[in-house]
């Protein structure tokens, strides 16, 4: 099992970019669970989502409170929402900023990870450059697969197609193939993985 | 066709291949989203045959369900919360006068205090309406309950409530087999009426009864629910020849054969008491665990069957009857009389409160070591709890109890995960 945290604020897309990470899990065979943790239904009140990956079916219902991987796709929630609770040892961490990790003051946070775990990326500015608006939760999905090897950028795409409208989407996914190409490139030029299960290569080849 | 997808999406679908051809919709949290799919089916036109109508309230969308469902048209509505409360002299008489209306029930808690989160609250509070009450344990389940409700209400001309977790099924988006519209028709005959208004045989229907038959025609309602104990399980097997799933039944066990300890509980935790009994079960504990589908008609026989030999039964319970404890485990007690059965109540999850792991663990080891009381609440703050009771023993305007309590847990962003 592989348990995703996302967190952010009402209207930056956090519960969408949970359900099309299940998506993409789903294309490439898996198991896949994604759901909200509703706080107050406002704009730009505090906002989490999860999702879980795995090559069995999911049953347990409970928040994800030991995330393998977090997505932070507001970096003002860094210092008031306890977004680090539970992290694994071997997490993950993808931070929508453009500052560096150093100047985001969370150190004692990061303290213990892999270095290669953790990425700042600037989505919210890839976000306005190809879609306009500031939702940076396509670019953070990237990124996600560009860290983590666990989903394949096209299945990301794949999900992003289901979920917007052509015009949308196609604006959404260059910039998550710029956000990859991006993450890819700091990381050494790592940033794709096999599919992992037989129904998976078949369900992806439809879906592509 | 099997896709991933909001439960409430898969929902909509199921009810659409059942061809109602009367909707009523009223939205709701966490339900809407269920109505609105529907609307969108009816819409683009691959709903056809449907009469959507946006109704004013709970009470009228019930209301127009029941005439609809008099005029012979196979009717649909869904709600939750303060919504079934809003329709509820409706909803007993929907039932009372024998209307196979299905009814989803997004389930979730009650106010005051206002809450949109789940728990079962809700449907229990109309337990007692004699409708039948089917509670998913997922949203595969969820589909084909829907499915298999229709052909339950119209085989014993009675309506039925399937019971969906709010949010925690209703939204979440998870791996779903959606049935073709060839497979389900086959499955699910017209609708026939018993009775029906009509021009031209004409009919009264709602008669004002006195003493000398009330008790008559109430007991005929227990009546058709006792039949409904050898109905579902029919109509579960019947659906498992033509979808090859096991959804919907009376109950479910899971590793109750040798268990000592058997958990039960209605809807979604279920999945998550699944994990837990696996996980101590490979510490060599003898712990099993039943899901209760069918919560009216009580399956009485079939949980004495699955539970009378173990030694110990727990209830995981979403609602709080107050003042007594659990509804669940109050009903199981009848089902099973040996006194040698130690029964214990946890309420859980109330107002959407997680129910996690590590405390279903703990109260479930607390339970095999007679550690734990009869009535639990799990994960319960006592301290603040107690400190509100100390407020009042103190102040005799210690003000309003909700907002006092939210400023000693700390405001809302603190809570916030």
């Amino acid at each position: 099992m592989f348990e995703v945290r996302i967190h952010g604020r009402g209207g930056q897309g956090v519960v969408t970019a949970a359900e099309m990470l299940s998506i993409a899990g789903f294309t490439e065979g898996l198991w896949a669970q994604a759901f909200p943790s509703f706080g107050s239904e406002r704009m730009g009140a505090p906002v989490t989502a999860f999702c879980r990956l795995d090559e069995r079916e999911i049953r347990s219902r409970e928040p994800v409170n030991t995330p393998d991987a977090l997505i932070i796709q507001d970096p003002t929630l860094l210092h008031q929402v306890k977004v680090f609770d539970g992290l694994a040892k071997n997490g993950y961490v993808l931070i929508n900023s453009k500052r560096s990790l150093a100047e985001l003051g969370i150190a004692e946070f990061l303290a213990g990870l892999p270095a290669a775990n953790v990425m700042a990326i600037p989505a919210t500015e890839l976000a306005i450059k190809h879609v306009g608006r500031p939702l940076p939760n396509a670019v953070l999905l990237a990124g996600f697969c560009a860290v983590t090897g666990r989903i394949r950028l096209a299945s990301v795409e794949a999900a992003i197609r289901k979920k917007f409208p052509t015009a949308v989407a196609e604006r959404n996914i260059a910039a998550a193939r710029e956000a990859f190409a991006m993450v890819s490139e700091a990381r050494g030029g790592q940033g794709t993985q096999q599919v992992t299960t037989a129904e998976g290569a078949k369900r992806h080849a439809e879906a592509v | 066709m099997l896709k991933q997808c909001e439960g409430s999406v898969a929902i909509a679908e199921a009810v659409a291949l059942c061809r109602p051809e009367v909707i009523c919709a009223y939205p709701i949290t966490p339900q809407t989203h269920i109505v609105e799919g529907l609307g969108s089916l009816v819409k683009s036109g691959a709903l056809t045959n449907c009469e959507y109508i946006n109704v004013e309230s709970e009470f009228a969308a019930m209301s127009v369900a029941i005439g609809a469902s008099a005029c012979g048209a196979r009717s649909y509505t869904a709600t939750a919360s303060q919504g079934i409360l809003f329709m509820a002299e409706a909803v007993y008489n929907a039932s009372g006068l024998g209307l196979p209306i299905v009814m989803t029930v997004g389930n979730r808690a009650i106010g005051a205090p206002i809450n949109i989160w789940n728990d079962h609250t809700d449907s229990m509070a109309l337990r007692d309406a004699g409708w039948i009450q089917i509670f998913a344990e997922t949203n595969q389940e969820a589909v084909d309950l829907h499915i298999q409700a229709f052909k339950l209400a119209e085989a014993l001309s009675m309506p039925v409530m399937v019971c969906v977790d709010g949010f925690i099924l209703t939204h979440a988006y998870e791996r779903v087999d959606v049935p073709s519209q060839a497979d389900v028709d086959a499955y699910l005959p017209p609708y026939e009426p018993r009775q029906v208004i009509d021009p031209d045989e004409p009919v009264t229907i709602g008669a004002m009864v006195g003493p000398e038959a009330y008790m008559e025609v109430r007991y005929l309602a227990h009546a058709k629910q006792m039949q409904a104990l050898e109905l579902i399980p029919e109509l579960a097997a019947e659906f498992k020849a033509k979808f090859q799933r096991d959804s919907g039944g009376l109950i479910r066990t899971y590793r109750t054969e040798d268990a000592e300890t058997i958990v039960v509980a209605l809807g979604s935790v279920n999945g998550t008491i699944k994990d837990v009994v696996d996980a101590m079960r490979a510490d060599g504990v003898r712990i099993g665990a039943v899901s209760l589908i069918s919560f009216r008609p009580f399956p009485s026989q079939a949980l004495h069957d699955a539970l009378a030999h173990a030694k110990r039964v727990i209830t995981i319970e979403k609602s709080l009857s107050v003042g007594i404890g659990g509804n669940v485990s109050h009903n199981l007690r009848m089902a099973i009389q040996n006194p040698q059965v130690r029964m214990y109540t946890v309420i859980a999850g109330l107002g959407g409160r997680a129910v996690t792991r590590v405390s279903l663990d703990r109260v479930f080891r607390e339970a095999m070591d007679d550690r734990l009381e009869p009535l639990h609440f799990l994960d319960l703050n006592h301290e603040i709890v107690d400190r509100q009771l100390e407020r009042e023993r103190l102040v005799r305007r210690s003000g309003p109890v909700a907002e006092s309590v939210l400023r000693d847990v700390g405001g809302v962003t603190a809570g916030i995960k």
